[in-house]
């Protein structure tokens, strides 16, 4: 059985629809790519999982299943409460995901002592022992200071350690290194793989960067508009895209082989087909409705 | 490392320790008074009436800043206006700022309903003229300590609410705020634990302005004679009585003047201050 499951899942912003019918499964300990270009939903999707959707979105339909238990359906504080215990959030941007006014070690700890009811000794040696795993040196140092005085990478990986440090079941990684330096996101994507190994924690990674994905993830969801076009693994993905534009995504991507070749825009023929596609999609849905 | 690297960067402010002790000299004045005062601020003295502070000829040696028209020591009445000014600040800056701070925190924070019935109700509190309004509060209520500081709650704690909801709702769309709800937190932990912390540096510096405008309201009411009993010695008071004997004795005037004037200054510089202070570390 899947760990989480969502089901003809729809959103909208007004009468805006930006989740379309959208399902996709992610069994345990299986890393999963939801790529897509900007504007797609794909962040949105984490959001409705986490509870965390801004409030001028909602969701219209569809069910969200973790370990087959509608979270839609629970109360807010039951949700929040199994939320807290067995999904954890890797955010984009590590320099706002930390509270500034308050020193890193107790932001770590407060989700062991509120969800899994640990002493906070216990919590502060349990993150003492992550932050050794993602490799910062002197943690006990760290666990004092505040955000500021940290860097960019520095805090990522606070961020990585603090995701893993309930143990939970799913992680989702929100395009957890645009906000880096090229030079660091690289490391950061090395520690993630290396954590979810550890752990064996299903990943849910969010992403535009194909390169990223083939060397990450195992399937992937391939996201347009808000609609899945493509729900495939990624050597499948790799070897023959099944869908026009994920073909056409896979041809824009700037390849070792060919260092002087100009960029390759996805071809507007492509983007008008699926636009056409989502449109159809919608009439359906509308007609569905109506009949309904 | 934190903490050595923190100070070192941080320079002695000079703004911050004017300030901070012109407001030390005058809470220490206040709460001496008794001690430090040479009369009894109530004292009238007929014959000793528009006395010359000391350094100018004709003064007399009890009373080192001169007399008013009843014969009353300027500077015992100014100690002793301290008090009350101090208090009022106190009181009122506190007052007006946990009010205006919650119902600002809760409006930028939860949004909702309870945001648009506290900012409905800013917008029409703003309507009417402050200084009016107090006036009007204070003719209502009668005179006294309790009434001012009532009033200058009652007028000023939009000041507050205002800038802590625009505050609380750009903390409220920061990432960590999202992360501390995935990791478990409810409304209210979060508006606690994690807004709060990141607007206290706002609030610290508008209660400092509050204080100083609190001195200032008072010194007003004061002055239309809708303060406190006639008979207490506040600046707001002895400035109205200075304002007539200008031409024979000025310093029944001056002297509480630039007391007020830089009482009022220092609150305002100590909160600049403490936003340059608080900075760096936050932002």
């Amino acid at each position: 059985m899947s760990f989480l499951e969502l089901k003809n899942l729809n959103a909208r912003v007004g009468p805006l629809p930006i989740l379309r019918d959208v399902s996709l499964q992610v069994a345990p300990g299986e890393v999963r790519a939801l790529v897509g270009e900007s504007g797609a939903g794909k962040s949105m999707i984490g959001k409705a999982i986490l509870g965390t959707l801004p409030d001028a979105i909602r969701i219209t339909g569809g069910e969200i299943l973790l370990e087959g238990e509608d979270l839609q359906a629970m109360s807010p504080k039951a949700r929040r409460r199994l939320i807290g215990a067995k999904v954890a959030l890797i955010p984009q941007d590590p320099l706002t995901a930390l509270n500034p006014a308050r020193r890193v070690g107790p932001q770590i700890c407060d989700r062991l002592v509120d969800i899994l009811g640990w002493g906070r000794r216990e919590a502060e040696a349990r993150v003492i022992e992550l932050l050794h795993e993602v490799h910062i040196p002197a943690p006990e140092r760290v666990m004092r200071a505040y955000p500021h005085e940290l860097s960019g990478g520095m805090r990522q990986r606070i961020l990585i350690a603090s995701a893993f440090a309930a143990e939970p079941q799913l992680i989702i990684a929100d395009e957890p290194t645009t906000a880096l330096d090229v030079t660091v996101q690289k490391q950061i994507l090395r520690l993630i793989r290396d954590m979810q190994a550890r752990h064996g924690t299903a990943l849910l990674f969010v992403t535009h960067d194909l390169g990223v994905v083939s060397k990450l993830c195992q399937s992937m969801t391939v996201l347009f508009g808000g609609k899945v076009l493509e729900d495939t693994s990624v050597d499948q993905f790799f070897s023959a895209p099944d869908h026009a534009y994920s073909a056409a995504l896979l041809a824009a991507t700037p390849k070792y082989t060919d260092p002087g070749g100009s960029l390759m825009p996805v071809p507007e023929a492509t983007i008008h087909a699926v636009e056409a596609e989502i449109a159809a999609h919608d009439l359906a849905h509308q007609i569905e409705t109506v009949r309904q | 490392m934190a903490d050595g690297r923190a100070a070192a960067k941080r320079p002695i402010n000079p703004r911050l320790w004017l300030s901070g002790g012109w407001l030390l000299i005058l809470v220490v004045a206040a709460l001496a008074a008794p001690l430090l005062a040479p009369q009894d601020p109530l004292a009238q003295d007929l014959f000793a009436s528009r006395l010359p502070p000391m350094w100018q000829g004709g003064s007399e040696p009890g009373f080192p800043l001169g007399t008013d028209s009843l014969g009353r020591d300027v500077l015992s009445r100014v100690l002793y206006g301290a008090r009350i000014a101090l208090l009022v600040a106190l009181v009122a800056g506190s007052c007006t700022c946990a009010l205006g701070a919650v119902l600002g925190l809760i409006a930028g924070y939860y949004r909702g309903w309870a945001d648009v019935v506290i900012s409905r109700l800013i917008e029409i509190w703003m309507a009417f003229p402050p200084v009016l309004f107090a006036i009007l509060l204070i003719a209502v209520m009668g005179t006294g300590l309790t009434s001012i500081i009532v009033a200058i709650v009652v007028i000023d704690w939009t000041r507050f609410a205002r800038v802590i909801r625009a505050e609380a709702m750009t903390q409220g769309a920061m990432d960590y705020v999202a992360s501390a709800k995935v990791a478990g937190r409810g409304r209210f932990g979060i508006m606690i634990r994690e807004i709060l912390p990141n607007v206290l540096p706002t609030i610290v510096v508008l209660l400092t302005l509050e204080m100083g405008i609190a001195v200032i309201v008072e010194a007003i009411l004061s002055f239309v004679n809708l303060s406190i009993s006639t008979d207490d010695p506040t600046w707001g008071s002895m400035i109205a009585e200075g304002r007539a004997a200008i031409h024979h004795s000025w310093w029944v005037l001056v002297v509480p003047l630039i007391t007020l004037f830089l009482t009022v200054l220092s609150f305002s510089q100590l909160g600049e201050g403490l936003k340059d202070h608080f900075d760096p570390v936050l932002r």
